[in-house]
């Protein structure tokens, strides 16, 4: 099964419905990316915008709690959402393997981790207990965990939170992964440790040449390592486009809201990060018209009807955005914004032709800054 | 009186004497030793009975959460474990018994023979008490490994292991039951505790020479060593049991093993 040049995984118009009993709850709304080999996607999103259950759902681990799912998660050629149980185990922890947001939880207390690193690769490779024994020494070795000998008999308490998530990525690391899916890894350790975890995983990416899906909901932590970067909210992707472009000529206001909310060295102490005002929209009962317009600082009255389609940047190739606001107008706003101009003061300059009186659809949620 | 109290503390504790039964002037000790062995056939019998009826039905309906199966056994076991077990025991005589029985199927009350006399008859007269005090048990067990499976099942370390590319089965069977069953065993061992130290109802109903029973005799005869005795042996077999749980613990919890 070789993909001849294409795409090592290409996900297309993906859906994942979720039936409650308050209704619906739409956690990805037609998603579509793809993953070249050995290339870092990172997804980007605050709780709640769908970014863990896409991840997820590639696994098939989103059936156990009833989904529905639609679309296409193509695998060097293969669609991973028509295949039957036994076909789908076989990915999983094989050619594609995932690491988790807790490492303290996520490892089952009562094995000993040599016992659950030998499960894994005994998943999938037919060898003996003593060889995957070796192979799980070997592992240990390779996440920089010091006297793998030993630690392979001890228990998931006896380690640390950072030697965990090692823990975890060599177990995903098991059976070679061509994938790695990992799911905010280092949200639950602490700074100094979540330094080491990316460089841990960067490194491994060079020598073992797999390709990096990235969930986090901070840009910061991606900046070292992404290639290209998915912004998503409310279930959909918003921005997507190569890593330095997200960084330098962001289009969507919700990134911008993004990177301005990251603390940096270079400006003074003094300054207040700002941060994005409202809170995300239910999934349920979500806005009419931009998804993300209750609270945009920019939109327009007309933004509350028009569902924006993710449409390529003019003159910036791989840049896609979903956004209402004309090209040269969002440039603009960027541009000053990193001048240090306030949203509403760029909201009356340059988006301000058309007054906002947002006669909201629904109960207005908090929408601060629109008021004309 | 303290002298006469600290005769009877000293008899026990050194010479494991309990006094003399007024009612047949035999040693206490005597008493309940020849009587110990009915207690452990009864106890262990129902033991075996309901951890091989609770527990699948437990895992099965917590596989099946919702389904119609989970929603008939649960309901079945809420009805076995508010019927009490004098009650249950009375009507299984009265419809299974093959004396008074409407369906001559087990042996009636007072049949007990002892395991080295006849292991036939043995087994067949401690059937009936054996379902009968097993039933609430089955139904506490399956209940209690339901919950616990459940809530085990939403863990982080379940996804992990579906993640590895596990069968279902062995995520169930290996990863999840393993913890769920864990409060179990602290429960289990309790209860042989508890019932070591005399199955009173079920034992007076069966009629079966048990600690229970002789404690039954010694209430009713007012026959106080006895009682003194058998309740200072049932609180021995608690005290025991709550050891070997928090020993058997070590074993299966390796957080709180000491190093």
């Amino acid at each position: 099964m070789s993909a001849n040049g294409g795409p090592l995984l290409e996900v297309s118009d993906l859906h994942v419905e979720f039936p409650t009993e308050d209704g619906t709850v739409h956690a990805v709304d037609g998603i579509s990316y793809t993953v070249q080999r050995g290339q870092t996607l990172c997804i980007v999103g605050e709780s709640g915008s769908g970014k863990t259950v896409s991840s997820l759902t590639t696994l098939g681990l989103t059936q156990t709690q009833g989904a529905q799912v639609s679309g296409r998660i193509e695998f060097e050629g293969r669609d991973l959402l028509k295949l039957d149980k036994n076909e789908m185990r076989a990915i999983r922890g094989g050619p594609i393997s995932m690491i988790f947001q807790d490492p303290l939880s996520s490892l089952h207390p009562f094995y000993k981790v040599g016992a659950q690193l030998i499960e894994a690769i005994q998943a999938h490779q037919d060898v003996s207990k003593g060889a995957a024994r070796d192979r799980a020494v070997e592992l240990l070795g390779l996440v920089k965990i010091p006297d793998p000998q030993r630690r392979v008999d001890q228990y998931p308490h006896e380690f640390s939170g950072g030697m965990r998530q090692r823990v975890m990525i060599a177990m995903a690391l098991s059976n070679d992964p061509k994938v790695l899916i990992a799911d905010e890894p280092t949200t639950a350790l602490d700074v100094t440790v979540q330094a080491q975890i990316m460089s841990l995983l960067a490194e491994l990416q060079q020598r073992l040449g797999m390709a990096i899906i990235l969930i986090t909901h901070d840009l910061g932590v991606v900046a070292e390592i992404a290639d290209v970067i998915a912004v998503m909210y409310a279930g959909r992707i918003v921005e997507h486009a190569p890593a330095e472009q997200i960084f330098s000529a962001p289009q969507h206001p919700y990134t911008w809201g993004l990177l301005k909310s990251i603390p940096r060295l270079d400006t003074p102490r003094d300054e207040e990060l700002v941060p994005i005002s409202g809170r995300p929209p239910s999934l349920i009962k979500r806005p009419s018209g931009c998804f993300f317009h209750p609270r945009c600082p920019y939109a327009r009255e007309s933004h509350t009807r028009i569902d924006p389609k993710r449409e390529p940047v003019p003159g910036d190739p791989g840049h896609e955005v979903a956004c209402l606001l004309e090209p040269d107008v969002r440039a603009r706003i960027w541009k000053r914004l990193v001048a240090g101009d306030s949203p509403e003061v760029l909201k009356r300059e340059l988006v301000g032709a058309s007054p906002a009186p947002v006669v909201a659809t629904e109960p207005a949620p908090e929408t601060p800054g629109v008021e004309p | 009186m303290y002298v006469q109290y600290w005769r009877y503390m000293k008899d026990i504790v050194f010479h494991f004497n309990f006094g003399y039964s007024y009612q047949n002037s035999q040693p206490v000790r005597q008493e309940i030793f020849d009587r110990l062995p009915a207690t452990i056939s009864l106890t262990v019998g129902a033991v075996i009975v309901w951890l091989a009826i609770g527990l699948p039905i437990g895992i099965i309906s917590a596989i099946k959460r919702r389904s119609v199966l989970d929603r008939l056994t649960m309901s079945g076991a809420l009805l076995a474990i508010s019927a009490p077990v004098y009650w249950l025991g009375l009507v299984g005589l009265y419809l299974f018994a093959n004396d008074i029985g409407v369906v001559k199927i087990f042996d009636g009350a007072g049949t007990y023979t002892g395991l080295t006399a006849n292991p036939s008859q043995w087994f067949g007269s401690l059937l009936l008490p054996w379902l009968v005090l097993a039933a609430s048990f089955a139904a506490f067990y399956a209940r209690l490994l339901r919950s616990n499976l459940i809530e085990v099942m939403s863990e982080d370390y379940i996804r992990t292991a579906r993640a590895k590319g596990l069968p279902e089965r062995t995520v169930i069977g290996k990863h999840a039951v393993r913890s769920a069953i864990t409060p179990i065993v602290t429960v289990l061992g309790l209860d042989i505790g508890t019932l070591l130290g005399g199955a009173i109802l079920t034992e007076t109903v069966f009629n079966i020479p048990g600690i229970g029973r002789l404690a039954y005799e010694g209430i009713i005869n007012a026959d106080l060593p006895v009682i003194q005795g058998t309740v200072l042996f049932g609180a021995f077999f608690i005290v025991i049991a709550n050891l070997v749980v928090d020993i058997t613990y070590a074993f299966l919890d390796p957080r709180v093993r000491y190093s």
